[in-house]
């Protein structure tokens, strides 16, 4: 018998009698705009949520947020004018000298600020990590009040995806807050109201 | 990393030294457990989604063997290799196997409390293998030398000069600077150029879903997916208790999981992986350790509920003023001590005497965790066992003599309050364990019994 047999043996010999799941797995949030909620959860998380009207006003908002930086890089067709650092690339280890990436995103979760992001969109997994600075754009309409909702809209069947919620983060030195860990620096939310 | 074990008491002893230091440690760990009573009061369904935390993990556990199947197939059909390891020995060997078959001898590794549990850094140096560790309280207490004292904060034990002082040696930081946003600058350029040039990234498992074949890690800094990403075969190792049934699950653990460890809403990144990318391969690796036998002892199994999220350390009163290392176990405080018997009874029996039974480890516990009640209940079958110390048992049978004969006692009673009265200098001093970083109170002119019949008369 292999190892794996003989750990599910015993896990059968050991394990209690069958307990029933619990009924009541998911919960009800009530916020008066939901949409207020994820924009004052996140800049408790040091990001700013940014609402524009379209992708043409996501294309000015951009040029005036990321004013003189080098190394742009985005997968939103209509920022493609606006970046002058290709994703086509085979080996993710280039994409090092990225100093901010806009990446489109799927949704936000007003209780904690999270947005979830996937291989659906991504080409590369380690962009959001690697770039100096990110930010994701999501329809203004997509957020949702809590986890459980976000799970109930998560039917996501892409081998991979993250939930994010603000830049990169630690306070392993004598518990003093450092934004910039390894991730993102800055983290920036786009809201976009036309699709 | 020393070998030799100091028993909890005695190891406290030394942290208790310098007082300021530990006040400063109680207050910082205190001032965590507050955060989490901040966030977790935002939640009117907090205290359901506990009993629902703990109620799918009690399904778990009565299911473990379906579920390590479920999820086992699922995550080949997404084409991730699974392995199999009954014990920290056979860990470690798969994965020295995993990276000798890849010629690999440099890795990167995020947060795993199960390779600490295996000691797997140690293994693999010592077969030639440099592992590093890229959390960055992690980093800190390995330049240190030292295992993480703290499952979720590893080097809460420290201070900012400690830090300032190991970067300067190892990382060239100006002598003297304890700047925290410049020493952790200085370490993200580190840790990012060892992101860049590993080939190989062990990470640890959060939740594995058994529905999907997917496995969740959990990380502010981002160095779980730094790793991952970059490196040419990910391997993660998780003990089998991380199994959960469904994707949809995990908004009840992750509504729970940071708000318990530090107050956050939830972490930076909740990474879900299931099919490796591109190019990689993608292990995991599913380990016993001791799992087993502790899931058939019916008043323990209920420790493999734990999702690490430390706020019983945070806590415990006992925990803040003697520091994890006291704890000589991978997982220090309330849950360690009762992890850590199953491992090994004779090394570890000190450990469930490191309590008050306040229970305060129980009323935090997010999903419910008994805490306190194994605590008392593992001191009985260590005694049973033979496994606790014999001053204790004299002193518990010496105890019991004094308490089982009304008249011994009201006699020793008196004896005792005369000499504290008369005689201070006999209990204060070293000799008496009770003396130890405490004054003896004023002993009282006479006993409740005695002012309970005169008061009574009058």
């Amino acid at each position: 018998m292999g190892t794996r047999e003989q750990i599910l043996e015993k896990i059968r010999l050991n394990k209690p009698d069958p307990i029933a799941l619990p009924e009541q797995m998911r919960f009800t949030s009530f916020f008066e705009n939901t949409e207020v909620k994820f924009i004052e959860t996140l800049q408790s998380v040091y990001t700013e949520v940014v609402v524009v009207k379209n992708a043409q006003a996501l294309a000015e908002k951009v040029e005036e947020l990321y004013a003189g930086v080098v190394n742009r890089a985005t997968n939103i067709p209509q920022l493609a004018s606006w970046a002058d650092f290709s994703l086509n690339v085979t080996d993710p280890h280039e994409l090092e000298l990225i100093e901010i990436a806009i990446l489109k995103a799927e949704f936000g979760v007003a209780e904690n600020g999270a947005v979830w992001i996937s291989d659906s969109h991504l080409q590369h997994r380690v962009l959001p990590f690697i770039t100096q600075n990110l930010a994701l754009a999501i329809p203004r309409s997509a957020i949702v009040n809590n986890m459980h909702d976000a799970y109930e809209r998560l039917t996501d069947t892409t081998g991979w995806g993250c939930f994010i919620a603000g830049p990169s983060k630690t306070a392993d030195i004598e518990q003093s807050l450092v934004i910039g860990a390894h991730g993102a620096r800055s983290m920036v939310i786009f809201l976009i109201e036309e699709e | 990393m020393s070998k030799t074990i100091v028993e909890h008491s005695e190891a406290s002893e030394v942290f208790n030294r310098d007082e300021p230091y530990v006040d400063w440690h109680d207050e910082t760990l205190w001032f965590v457990r507050q955060k989490r009573d901040k966030s977790s009061k935002l939640l009117p369904e907090w205290e359901q989604l506990r009993e629902t935390a703990s109620g799918i993990k009690n399904y778990v556990l009565s299911h473990m063997d379906e579920l390590l199947i479920s999820f086992e197939q699922k995550a080949k059909e997404n084409g991730v290799h699974v392995h199999w390891a009954a014990n920290a020995a056979e860990h470690n060997e798969i994965v020295l196997g995993l990276l000798r078959n890849h010629g690999i001898t440099k890795m990167v590794k995020s947060k795993s409390m199960l390779t600490e549990e295996c000691h797997m850094n140690e293994f693999l140096v010592n077969n030639g293998i440099e592992v590093i560790d890229t959390d960055l309280g992690e980093r800190i207490v390995q330049l240190r030398q030292e295992p993480p004292s703290h499952i979720v904060l590893p080097a809460i034990h420290l201070k900012k000069k400690d830090i300032g002082d190991l970067f300067h040696e190892h990382l060239g930081t100006e002598a003297g600077a304890t700047d925290p946003q410049y020493l952790t600058e200085a370490a993200r350029q580190h840790l990012r150029d060892k992101f860049l040039t590993r080939r190989a990234a062990l990470t640890g498992v959060n939740f594995a879903i058994a529905e999907t074949g997917g496995f969740v890690v959990a990380t502010n800094e981002g160095n779980a997916d730094m790793g991952a990403h970059l490196a040419d075969i990910h391997i993660a190792c998780m003990g089998f208790e991380k199994i959960i049934p469904k994707q949809e699950h995990l908004g009840v653990f992750l509504r729970l999981l940071a708000r318990s460890a530090t107050g956050q809403p939830v972490t930076t990144y909740n990474s879900h992986f299931k099919k490796p990318r591109e190019g990689q391969e993608m292990h995991i690796v599913i380990v016993d350790n001791g799992r087993t036998t502790q899931l058939g002892r019916a008043d323990f199994r209920n420790s493999l509920k734990c999702i690490r999220c430390g706020a019983c350390m945070n806590t415990c009163p006992v925990y803040r003023r003697s520091g994890g290392h006291s704890y000589h176990n991978a997982v220090a405080g309330p849950i360690g001590s009762i992890l850590a018997p199953n491992l090994d009874m004779t090394k570890n029996a000190d450990l469930p005497f490191a309590s008050t039974l306040c229970g305060s480890c129980s009323n935090v516990c997010p999903v419910k965790i008994d805490i306190h009640d194994q605590l008392y209940k593992w001191r009985q079958v260590l005694a049973k066992a033979g496994h606790v110390p014999q001053s204790k048992g004299l002193g518990i049978r010496a105890m019991s003599m004094v308490l089982s004969q009304p008249r011994f006692y009201q006699w020793s009673g008196r004896l005792g309050r005369s000499v504290m009265r008369t005689m201070p200098f006999v209990v204060n001093n070293g000799l008496n364990p009770w003396y130890k970083q405490r004054d003896m109170p004023e002993a009282p002119k006479e006993s409740f019994r005695d002012w309970y019949i005169r008061n009574r008369k009058e």
